[in-house]
């Protein structure tokens, strides 16, 4: 059967902030609460994602990619965010790995996995959490050994975005000397998924906990370099997750305050608007700011990142720490607008809330971006 | 290109441990100054500075240990150099 990307080539294009807003308000704004309830995404969007080339568009143009500057896609992120946050984390764990491969792989695996990545066609997933280590990344127990030339992967990860649904992992595991990253296809031996059902926030990520039992992988697994550079992959990686959980993080602010200057737009109390109420301006204006604060922020990780600047690594980490305590803070204040009708299925900004506290933990919890930003600040002020 | 390019890399190590002080000979994991961040942002910042891109093979922890062997690694990488 013929896909949405093959029947419809060329239509609904995503190529900036503005035709994501668009793509977001119709294909994604009406349905995220039902994605929220349903704890998934319908295979329905994940084409029209195809057809509009949001997978990975900022992959190079020889490799079939859009070649799209990272400013652009944090724009893009973000309107994703704005309309649901689940769908914009299947885009964040797709890009982490996509980049990784373009940016890790030998010529070999980037001919394999890149132009069937940036096409959508394989979906994909960082697979680094483990059920006792999440942001210590140092604690992962997963392993591999050497074997007939290969390697041979056990280990359990967990709490894995799109775990449920991708056709490749890129996971982390241990290896004599280091940690190595390893591509393994889903449909290995050894390769067990199980849903993760009924979490806090976004719930339609289709988050998976997945063994691998003695998986054997050939030689080509090994993602970049061995030895002491292997941890420059997981950080580049992790890097540019925290850029799109911090634009993530903007998309809800946004969405908070879009909500909120509805609602307090028609809801009156004791015959006076909500918008009119002090106290109500104060919570509006005070998520205006850190909207505006917070997508700053992230065009300045993301110019750096265009760059290549290395300061793009600390500016990000400063940008996903402002913009997801700011977004947890609002989407609170946004229920608080709502009152009892914030409490329900019928206004977002349930979801909104639920959602925002996953951005303070994934990509590294915010007491771990505060103990790297002040580490930083002692080495360059102190 | 190579003396130039020490001078920047040692600006650059400086610069993130200026209460440091370090010599273009000094191994800096030896000082304990490396991490996987400051690696990475080491890479990019050869990267970016000297427009080289700095494959696999090379990304060995030899090459990073000092200011004089990663100035020799620009100078392999560099297309320029005669």
């Amino acid at each position: 059967m013929a896909t949405l990307a093959e029947t419809a080539p060329g239509t609904l294009q995503v190529t900036d902030r503005k035709s994501a807003r668009a793509f977001v308000d119709t294909h994604i704004v009406p349905y995220a609460d039902a994605y929220d309830r349903q704890g998934r995404v319908p295979e329905e969007l994940l084409e029209r994602m195809t057809a509009a080339g949001l997978w990975a568009p900022f992959l190079p143009r020889e490799t079939g990619g859009g070649g799209m500057d990272l400013v652009t896609l944090g724009e893009v992120h973000e309107e994703v965010g704005r309309g649901c946050s689940s769908v914009r984390s299947l885009l964040t764990v797709h890009t982490m790995v996509s980049w990784a491969v373009q940016r890790w792989g030998s010529p070999a695996q980037r001919e394999r996995w890149v132009p069937a990545l940036g096409r959508g066609d394989v979906l994909a997933a960082f697979c680094l959490s483990e059920p006792g280590a999440g942001s210590d990344a140092s604690g992962i127990a997963s392993h591999v050994v050497e074997k007939n030339g290969g390697w041979v992967l056990n280990g359990v990860k967990k709490w894995i975005t799109n775990g449920q649904r991708a056709d490749l992992f890129l996971v982390f595991a241990r290896t004599a000397t280091s940690i190595g990253a390893f591509l393994v296809p889903r449909d290995s031996p050894g390769v067990e998924v199980t849903p993760i059902e009924d979490v806090l926030g976004t719930r339609a990520s289709m988050i998976a906990e997945i063994s691998f039992r003695d998986v054997a992988l050939g030689p080509d697994a090994l993602l970049g370099p061995s030895g002491f550079t292997a941890g420059m992959v997981l950080t580049g990686t992790l890097d540019l997750g925290r850029y799109s959980v911090a634009t993530g993080s903007v998309g809800i602010i946004q969405a908070a305050l879009e909500a909120c200057a509805a609602y307090a737009s028609r809801r009156t109390v004791g015959g006076t608007l909500l918008k009119d109420l002090p106290l109500i301006q104060a919570k509006l204006s005070d998520m205006v700011t850190d909207a505006r604060a917070a997508r700053l922020l992230v065009a300045e990780a993301g110019r750096l990142k265009d760059a290549g600047e290395a300061s793009t690594i600390m500016a990000t980490w400063v940008a996903k720490y402002f913009a997801s305590t700011a977004a947890a803070r609002h989407a609170s204040e946004a229920v608080q607008i709502h009152g009892a009708n914030g409490c329900g299925h019928d206004y977002p900004v349930a979801r909104l809330y639920r959602d925002a506290k996953v951005m303070e933990i994934i990509e590294g919890s915010n007491e771990i971006q505060r103990i790297t930003i002040a580490s930083q600040a002692e080495r360059e002020i102190i | 290109m190579s003396g130039n390019a020490k001078e920047q890399i040692l600006d650059f190590v400086r610069a993130r441990y200026p209460q440091a002080e370090i010599d273009e000979t000094q191994d800096i994991f030896a000082l304990g100054f490396v991490n996987s961040l400051f690696a990475m942002e080491l890479v990019m910042y050869i990267e970016k500075t000297f427009e080289v891109t700095i494959p696999n093979d090379e990304l060995k922890i030899d090459n990073f240990r000092s200011a004089n062997t990663m100035a020799e690694l620009v100078d392999r990488l560099s297309p320029a150099r005669v």
